[in-house]
């Protein structure tokens, strides 16, 4: 019986760009702002890195395919570079395959990089673009917001949610992300906004308003993972390793099969459950510290929470408004502001959320650290609701 | 026996929308004054993803209703507006209708006569052959902004079933006469019509070569004009009908309305329109006489049987008719029709391509709408995979075609994306739960703004789902559309 990954990985650097529309900067420009504070973060040299993992989702828009890019940006000396893209959780999927690198003990020390450049559509919103050649003969044209809005029509039914209660909750979470982004200097949306904005902003795709919709943005993230017992070995104090790792991937059963109902995630239920059984958490709502999904609409974060068993099912409205996920409240969510306002460049968004993870585990997140949290975690969500690929990423201070 | 060969079934489609010819004089009477005296009531209008194609297959859906569509042996498609010039009509409609392999297919274009001189075909044809054939004529006509022709044309389509058993109406008899007369013509490279004037139409065409072949005909089949219940002929000119009628002595009474003041002139659909019409409010016994003009005259005298009596429900024309929807933004139209050219954005430049050997590969899967249905767990599911869908099953290569265009959906959860690339924003979507099983994510058609919500009734229509620009290749694809629309 496998015994899953605890502790048996920690992260030895990490760094993130700046995020948001960074008209300055080409892909290779992003890689390196990242690379360059985590490897000195991580206090080795490049060259110490024995394979790597990089992730890119819309690779079309700016470096291309393969693992050669990050090769030739960062000058690595024949290594073992492995491309990995599986939509929005590719960030979180390279850590994996560093993660599992490291704890196969094939090598001492990983990296994963992610990168998107977004910013060169020419248009706001993510790249148009075919889905493959028999999706595109019989699915719906849809765009990121319209798959995701269906999340709420679904949801109202099934709960019985009034059509306005639920627009408010998810204006909370929004007016929620962009206070915390107020205080985060990396973030791409940094302004403040009111439930009144929210609620009033033009509409995307019903029910979702501007704002209930996350920043496209330019970035990059990465973290060099090693073994505790290197990571001691280099002088590393206050290790943070990693709990769990888990990602499910749709089979078709949400699109194809009667038993889903559309109002949440089938995949995160699974992703969650084996997460924590991998971490040994056996209580989320009290266990866990902190944690950043995937608000890539404010209304997968309030699907979202529920199906990380944090909030009863039907009642993550309450407890949004409640402000249970404030940075003031039980389990502050998006501290650094999330999708939402950090900003969301796909290939970088798993390991920018786990960026954050580590600095708070750390105390090293400035104007927005929160006490001593012990467990964080992390969730990416990929593809639309009814077939997506979703992951749980539980990490946490070293033998707690 | 001949005369046991007949109309066996009908049926008809008018597009819901109904462009106001008082917002077409509005736009345009600053340009065309003349216009004012035929802005009265209102013209059909296609919407943006349907074609000849797409409105032929829902007036063929209602003529075939339950009938076996393996029992369809030959079909025809007669259009002025076909989407395509190398690429058989005809054979979209049949994919799309899931008629048998086997079925003879054949496109009738050319003339605002090709409906009609495709039913006389296929009635000569079933004579003396046990066939079932199904003529459709549809037509999405275009115009130039501010012409006569814009008032006036409008869209539809018809469906006859010709074959054996107990018609409801049987053919008496069938003239046509072939001649180079030119009311408008349009060349091959051309978008609209070019007409001639209409004086001229009247006095040396309606008044002279149809007189001729109707007279013929009812000579020929020894009727007299004094009989004739019902007489459709399709013209847009004025108090021309009711001369022809009382040139060869026919009653006034018998000339059949031709639509104009609530659907316009589809064209070579018309007759076929106008016959479905007269068809509906007809009893046994009546005689009906139809004609079509344009390069000489077609003219067919049916008599219509007991069968009419028990013919079953059908949306038919004035089905059609009552489902409408007024349109009075012109703008939209002349979008739709290509007549102006929107900024569509960026979005709307996202290259699909057109694989033509994938589309051949699932063309039961894409055109005919066909899923699966297992045989070991009897999960239906679309589309159909090697795997069946059902978790507790898995099956390997289990699953028996399993139509889908027919059945019913509700609607399980939408969305209105006005982000996505539309011809008619927002677009609408959706997952639906079809009734006995199986669900898909799919484009929505014919909705009113918020007329939609989980538990909406959908029925599936074939429509364009998108145009291949690059290449002007038409992709059609099944939508769901509110079955209250």
């Amino acid at each position: 019986m496998a015994t899953g990954i605890k502790d048996k990985i920690v992260i030895l650097g990490m760094g993130c760009s700046k995020f948001g529309e960074r008209w300055d900067a080409n892909a290779e420009d992003l890689m390196v702002e990242a690379f360059e504070e985590a490897v000195r973060d991580a206090g080795i040299e490049a060259n110490q890195i024995e394979a790597a993992w990089f992730g890119t989702a819309i690779e079309e828009q700016h470096v291309g395919k393969s693992g050669v890019p990050l090769a030739m940006t960062l000058r690595l000396p024949y290594i073992p570079v492995t491309r990995v893209e599986n939509y929005c959780a590719t960030g979180t999927e390279a850590f994996r395959g560093a993660c599992y690198a490291v704890a196969s003990g094939a090598v001492d020390i990983a990296l994963a990089l992610g990168v998107e450049k977004l910013k060169d559509t020419g248009y706001g919103g993510l790249p148009q673009r075919g889905r493959g050649n028999l999706n595109n003969l019989y699915w719906p044209n849809l765009s990121a917001p319209g798959s995701f809005a269906q999340l709420a029509a679904a949801y109202r039914a099934k709960h019985g949610v009034d059509k306005g209660d639920l627009k408010r909750a998810m204006a909370h979470i929004s007016v929620k992300s962009h206070a915390n982004a107020a205080k985060n200097p990396k973030a791409h949306l940094r302004n403040q906004i009111t439930e009144e904005d929210a609620i009033k902003a033009p509409v995307v795709a019903e029910p979702l308003g501007l704002y209930d919709c996350c920043g496209v943005s330019d970035g990059s993230a990465c973290a060099i993972v090693t073994t505790p017992e290197i990571a001691r070995s280099l002088g590393k104090k206050d290790l943070v390793g990693v709990k769990a790792l888990q990602i499910a991937v749709s089979n078709g059963q949400e699109v194809q099969y009667d038993d889903w109902d559309g109002s949440y995630f089938a995949t995160t239920r699974a992703a969650a459950r084996r997460a924590y059984a991998e971490a040994g958490v056996k209580s989320p709502r009290e266990e866990i510290s902190l944690l950043d999904v995937h608000d890539c609409f404010s209304i997968t974060e309030l699907v979202t929470v529920e199906d990380l068993q944090l909030s009863p099912e039907g009642e993550a409205g309450h407890d949004v408004l409640d402000g249970f996920y404030d940075a003031s409240g039980k389990i502050p969510c998006q501290i650094d502001g999330g999708l939402k306002c950090f900003g969301h460049p796909i290939g970088a968004s798993g390991l920018r959320m786990l960026y954050e993870m580590y600095l708070q585990l750390t105390g090293r997140a400035g104007a927005r650290q929160l006490g001593e949290p012990v467990l964080g975690l992390t969730h990416n969500l990929g593809g639309f609701p009814s077939q997506n690929v979703s992951s749980v990423t539980i990490v946490g201070r070293l033998g707690v | 026996m001949a005369h046991d060969v007949g109309i066996v079934s009908f049926g008809a489609y008018i597009p819901r929308l109904r462009l106001q010819r008082k917002a077409i004089l509005a736009a345009n009477a600053w340009f065309s004054p003349g216009l004012r005296g035929l802005a009265r009531g209102e013209r059909s209008m296609a919407n943006w993803d349907e074609d000849a194609v797409t409105m032929a297959v829902e007036a063929a859906r209602d003529c075939l209703g339950d009938i076996d569509r393996a029992s369809v042996t030959s079909l025809a498609l007669a259009s002025t507006t076909h989407p395509f010039d190398d690429r058989q009509n005809t054979s979209i409609a049949a994919g799309a209708l899931n008629l048998r392999p086997g079925v003879r297919s054949l496109d009738v274009a050319g003339s605002l006569r090709a409906g009609t001189s495709a039913l006389a075909t296929a009635l000569a044809a079933a004579g003396g052959a046990d066939d079932n054939a199904l003529v459709l004529a549809a037509d999405h006509r275009l115009a130039k902004a501010a012409s006569t022709q814009e008032m006036q044309y409008g869209d539809g389509a018809a469906a006859f079933l010709i074959g054996r058993g107990q018609p409801m109406a049987t053919l008496v008899g069938a003239h046509s006469e072939t001649v180079d007369f030119v009311p408008q013509f349009r060349a091959r490279d051309r978008a609209h019509d070019y007409a001639w004037e209409e004086r001229w139409v009247r006095d040396e065409g309606y008044m002279k070569i149809v007189p001729r072949v109707l007279s013929a005909l009812l000579k020929q089949t020894g009727t007299q004009p004094a009989a004739v219940s019902a007489f459709v002929l399709p013209c847009t000119l004025s108090r021309v009908v009711p001369s022809v009628a009382k040139t060869l002595g026919i009653p006034e009474a018998a000339v059949r309305d031709n639509l104009g003041a609530v659907c316009g002139d589809t064209g070579a659909a018309h007759p076929l329109v106008m016959l479905a019409h007269a068809l509906e409010e007809s009893q046994a016994g009546d005689l009906i006489l139809v004609a079509a003009f344009d390069s000489g005259c077609d003219a067919l005298l049916f008599q219509v049987t007991d069968a009419i009596a028990s013919r079953a429900a059908r949306r038919g024309v004035t089905g059609s008719l009552a489902r409408r929807k007024e349109e009075n933004a012109y703008q939209k139209y002349l979008a739709f029709n290509g007549l102006v050219a929107l900024e569509h954005g960026m979005r709307a430049e996202a290259d699909k391509g057109t694989p033509l050997s994938l589309l051949y590969r699932n063309r039961e899967m894409i055109t005919s709408l066909i899923g699966g249905r297992c045989r070991s767990c009897g999960t239906v599911q679309y589309p159909r995979a090697r795997y069946c869908v059902n978790p507790k099953c898995k099956a390997l290569d289990s699953q028996d075609a399993e139509p889908f265009s027919g059945r019913r959906a509700t609607v399980m959860s939408y969305t209105a994306d006005a982000l996505t690339y539309c011809p008619d924003p927002p677009a609408y979507y959706g997952m639906i739960e079809f009734d006995g099983g199986g669900r898909m994510m799919a484009d929505f058609t014919d909705i009113d703004d918020g007329a939609v919500d989980v538990g909406t009734p959908m029925r599936m229509v074939f429509r364009i789902k998108d145009v291949d620009a690059a290449r002007g290749f038409v992709r059609y694809f099944w939508k769901a559309a509110p079955i209250t629309a």
